[in-house]
């Protein structure tokens, strides 16, 4: 490695930046006037590199590629448009979250309909014509494309910006960052704000798209790659902030360039492989910003939004008939080792449905009451797992040991991380706790010696008497019952009347007495705990424990647990998480296309029941209660 | 905190439990899991070879008298719901028989399960040494050449290129891991005098492929070894094209003769590479000709590697139960010791000291012709040629059986 090769390095990564600042200056944008996390601009950025490598495969030469870059952007913005009056435009009063609900179901659906178009075969398209070859630089080869990135990254970056600052438009747009409700009340359409947005951060996805045809292939893996590298970007930047994004995507490339470039270098003696940090790099990088900088390098702090939905009732005690309803619940449970006599498999879902109600019903805890949305639960689930693991893999111990080794590490996780996410709110919050889950993540996949790596732990079985599926499953129902009654118990306790002050007034909690911040810090260490009892009970119940299954995707299962079930109520997470859990179970088996059919179902639930499946009952028993 | 809505969803659990339940005696079940959705370029082939073998099997009589079955399941990519759907094909479909998977740890933990609930499995296509060897265990048999196999195959080749510097580029998970090691270990026994002048472990599916290329050549390695697969390889190659990086070097590269990784390159691909693969257009043994004709003939498509690989676990699976004369888990464990089954690559046999199949690869280089890959001046390595023997292996194997 010499100063050159980095340096030559350094210029390669401001290509790399470009690509990386059109799909998060869409998404920054759209969050930023909507207010919707949406979790879909990675599968619209997919769908870019579908639909320009297709149209430059069918029509050859310049026209094609370059006509085609066109046409996809044109057509990515254009669907972004049909989504929001479609769909999302029918749930912005639902309450805040929920919409990433919709989204996530268009991933999947839009997933499979490219796998169904598409074919499974990753889709080369072909290279740019007229920048095939290559300049040297530095005595290297810098491919002509990634010059043609480097500038047209801040060329769209000033065409936003002045489009931002000059035109009615962009005024607009900025002050519905700032305050939409304001804009509203001042006679602006909104609805048309709104779907011109969207259409606009479609249409920059698309394109980010298309310019990466040159460059890589289209494949069915890149929705979920994407949407978590632009989330990085855009919370780093500060969201609604383009300059910003660009600023982060700089940054964040070049760090994972340096990586590379450093390649094995000693330290202190010992080896150590710097490439294999590009897979945290990003993650560090946000989380020392927000520390440091709560609201992005360029963000600004954002005024309070209230929210278009309805305001939530308070929470009351469960009236008799909920009781009795519950009492019925434990005896079915009791009873289910019974049944599964003949039917042996009920054990098996009944275990995986229990931890994910424990699992939901903690993340509903800070979530709902707490109002701190975490999006990287998934991290105290993760500890409690390997906890469990780790214990039984160094130490040999038995299952009783590992269930207490299993929230305490969850515990001390939570304790840590959570002393730094109360310090922000809203989506930064929700960011950083994803930051310290990836972090987490990445931990057990490359410290290989001690986490076993990507293979994880293997053998961690119960030991007697719950080496048996009945008993393990009613080892599983009981302490399910207790981690959920216990969490339900302290939302009625001062505690829990405390953290939801703080929640919705943090002023009037503080002028009372409550340190709102103490407060939320121990409520996202109790969740934390909690969920790591889950992740233990799953160690144990699958014999092994491994990176993906603490990865993202468990947070975002999380999420959707709790928001399918409804966020305004104590039932909703645990229905939530019921119904989840069941249907990925059978629709997993009933067709090739199971994605889109999970998809389908979320998006209908979401439609119907725009407060959640209790929220929605509830409402519903309202109506022919007092007609 | 407790709603009707669980009740609902276990009464719902019950009700498909018991209507699945309908049990016809005159099949033989076999449970099969992959990750069909997140591996699709390998899989959607690899079930296709299964749909053709079932077929040619049930046409002929199926086996004992019996009609095979092959009941299918997502695994969903990552061994927590691999674990809970092999119990659902276990304790709801009743199999006794479990096949498949394609990620190393998805097959290493349901290796674990296997081992533990005392089922057969087949493990179709990982290739981690460890589901034969250290984590081997009585009930689990392995179809695929292992990373050491496939290493070892293209040794020969790599120490007669007599290359000094060594550049390394791995996906940063298992596979890329193992890989490696063996390469490692074996390139210090057979050429002491190489060295490694850097390493790239980028994470898998998510190569930052520019700056990986570029710091490969600034190394000014004499020759590169190179593990990536799928998109991965994609990207790197192009980059690596534009910037030079391959030129005047010796490459060798895991499974990139596959055609479900050299295709997708077209006329981009590499030449000169020594690689594994499956040159399908030019293996002239009458067993490959049966297979390819009757693979066309019905899905009007070329195989890809994952037919094969699918369509072999279906008939070794055939040829165990024939040879035990029983499903019975105990019965068909000794069956497979020694067995020997016809591939369209030629016969081979599962090895009784390490649960380990034979079949082999083709090991040659990388060609165009016609604007398409194509693979040249291959060659077949049987397996048994490159396996560690006997009792060296029972010392790598501490569950033994």
């Amino acid at each position: 490695m010499t100063v050159q090769s980095l340096l030559f390095q350094a210029i390669d990564g401001l290509a790399a930046a470009s690509g990386l600042f059109f799909v998060a200056a869409g998404l920054s944008l759209i969050f930023g006037v909507t207010r919707i996390v949406n979790i879909a601009h990675g599968s619209l950025y997919m769908l870019g590199t579908y639909v320009a490598a297709t149209i430059a495969l069918r029509f050859e030469g310049a026209l094609g590629f370059w006509g085609g870059v066109i046409l996809t952007a044109a057509l990515i913005g254009l669907f972004g448009a049909v989504i929001e009056i479609v769909l999302l435009r029918r749930i912005y009063r639902a309450p805040e979250l929920f919409q990433l609900l919709a989204t996530f179901a268009l991933v999947l659906i839009i997933n499979d309909a490219a796998l169904w178009i598409w074919g499974p075969e990753d889709l080369l398209g072909p290279r740019a014509p007229g920048l095939r070859g290559a300049i040297e630089v530095l005595g290297r080869r810098l491919p002509t494309y990634n010059v043609f990135l480097i500038v047209i990254g801040p060329l769209v970056l000033l065409i936003l910006h002045l489009a931002l600052a000059k035109t009615r438009f962009g005024r607009l747009v900025r002050a519905a960052t700032q305050d939409r409700e304001m804009v509203g009340a001042l006679g602006v359409n909104q609805g048309l704000l709104f779907t011109s947005v969207f259409a606009l951060g479609s249409l920059l996805a698309g394109l980010g798209g298309a310019l990466q045809v040159a460059r890589e292939p289209a494949s069915l893996l890149t929705d979920l790659i994407v949407i978590s590298d632009a989330f990085v970007v855009v919370v780093v930047g500060g969201m609604g902030s383009i300059t910003g994004a660009y600023l982060a995507a700089v940054i964040i490339a070049e760090v994972k360039a340096l990586c590379i470039s450093i390649g094995t270098a000693s330290i202190a003696g010992v080896a150590f492989n710097f490439s294999k940090l590009t897979l945290v790099a990003e993650f560090l990088v946000m989380a020392v910003v927000l520390i440091v900088r709560p609201h992005g390098l360029l963000g600004r702090r954002q005024t309070v939004m209230r929210s278009l939905a309805e305001p939530e009732e308070p929470l009351r005690p469960a009236p008799a008939a909920l009781k009795a309803v519950g009492a019925g619940v434990v005896v079915a449970l009791a009873l289910t080792p019974l049944l599964a006599r003949s039917q042996p498999y009920v054990l098996v879902l009944g275990i995986d449905v229990l931890l994910m109600v424990l699992f939901a019903t903690s993340l509903h805890f800070i979530m709902g009451p707490g109002g701190m949305h975490s999006f990287g639960h998934a991290a105290y689930f993760g500890l409690g797992a390997y906890g469990a693991g780790l214990l039984v893999k160094w130490f040999a111990a038995t299952m009783p040991f590992g269930l207490v080794a299993a929230p305490i590490l969850a515990l001390l996780g939570a304790l840590l991380f959570g002393w730094f996410a109360v310090r922000l709110s809203g989506v930064y919050l929700a960011m950083l706790t994803l930051a310290f889950a990836q972090i987490v993540w990445s931990i057990a996949t490359q410290w290989g010696e001690l986490t076993g790596g990507s293979n994880g732990i293997l053998g961690i079985w119960p030991s007697a008497p719950f080496d048996i599926r009945s008993a393990f499953f009613l080892l599983t129902a009981a302490l399910t019952l207790l981690g959920v009654l216990l969490l339900r118990r302290l939302l009625f306790a001062p505690f829990g009347y405390a953290m939801r002050a703080g929640r919705d007034s943090q002023l009037r909690a503080e002028a009372i007495g409550i340190d709102v911040r103490r407060v939320h810090w121990i409520g996202f260490a109790i969740a934390g705990a909690v969920a790591g009892v889950a992740g233990g009970l799953f160690a144990f119940a699958k014999g092994s424990i491994s990176p993906e299954t603490i990865d993202v995707g468990r947070s975002i299962d999380a999420l959707v647990m709790v928001l399918l079930g409804g966020i305004q109520t104590l039932t909703g997470p645990i229905v939530g998480a019921s119904v989840f859990a069941v249907l990925q179970d059978t629709v997993m088996r009933q067709t090739e296309y199971w994605r889109a059919l999970l998809g389908a179902i979320i998006l209908a639930l979401v439609l119907l029941f725009p407060a959640g499946i209790v929220g929605g009952l509830a409402r519903l028993r309202l109506r022919l209660v007092r007609p | 905190m407790i709603t009707r809505v669980p009740l609902i969803a276990l009464v719902a659990v019950a009700a498909t439990a018991l209507s699945a339940s309908a049990f016809a005696q005159d099949t033989i079940k076999i449970g099969e899991l992959n990750s069909y959705k997140s591996q699709p370029a390998f899989l959607e082939p690899y079930k296709h070879g299964i749909e053709l073998a079932v077929d040619e099997i049930n046409k002929s009589g199926g086996v004992l008298g019996k009609k095979l079955e092959v009941i299918s399941r997502d695994d969903g990519g990552n061994p927590g719901d691999a674990v809970r759907v092999a119990e659902e094909l276990v304790t709801r479909e009743g199999v006794n028989i479990l096949a498949g998977t394609f990620l190393s740890n998805v097959g290493l933990a349901v290796t674990e399960y296997a081992g533990k609930n005392k089922v057969f499995f087949l493990a179709a296509e990982p290739l981690t040494d460890k589901i034969t060897w250290q984590n081997g265990n009585k009930y689990t048999y392995r179809l695929r050449s292992s990373t050491y196999m496939q290493v070892a195959m293209l040794m020969p080749d790599i120490v007669a290129a007599k290359k000094k510097r060594w550049a390394l580029v791995y996906p940063n998970f298992e596979y890329g891991q193992s890989a490696v090691e063996a390469f490692k270990k074996l390139l210090k026994e057979k050429q002491p005098d190489a060295e490694i002048v850097t390493e790239q472990a980028p994470p898998l599916g998510k190569v930052d492929a520019g700056a990986v290329a570029q710091a490969i050549d600034d190394a000014k390695p004499d020759a590169i070894f190179n593990v990536l697969f799928g998109p991965d390889l994609a990207k790197f190659v192009r980059e690596g094209n534009t910037r030079g990086t391959f030129q005047n070097r010796f490459v060798a590269s895991l499974l990139s003769g596959e055609p479900e990784y050299i295709d997708p390159l077209r006329d981009e691909a590499p030449v000169g590479w020594l690689v594994t693969g499956y040159p399908w257009y030019a293996i002239a043994t009458p067993e490959h000709k049966a297979f390819l004709d009757a693979y066309q003939a019905r899905f009007h498509d070329y195989p890809r590697l994952g037919s094969v690989v699918g369509y072999v676990t279906i008939k070794s699976i055939a040829a165990g139960i024939t040879k035990a004369g029983s499903t019975d888990t105990d019965k068909l464990i000794v069956a497979f010791e020694n067995l020997k089954v016809d591939s369209p690559f030629g016969p081979f046999v599962y090895r009784a000291s390490d649960h380990q199949a034979t079949m082999g690869a083709y090991v040659g280089k990388t060609a165009l012709k016609d604007g398409k890959p194509v693979m040249v001046e291959f060659k077949y390595v049987d397996g048994a040629a490159v396996l560690p023997p006997d009792d060296e292996v029972k010392k790598l194997r501490p569950a033994g059986g």
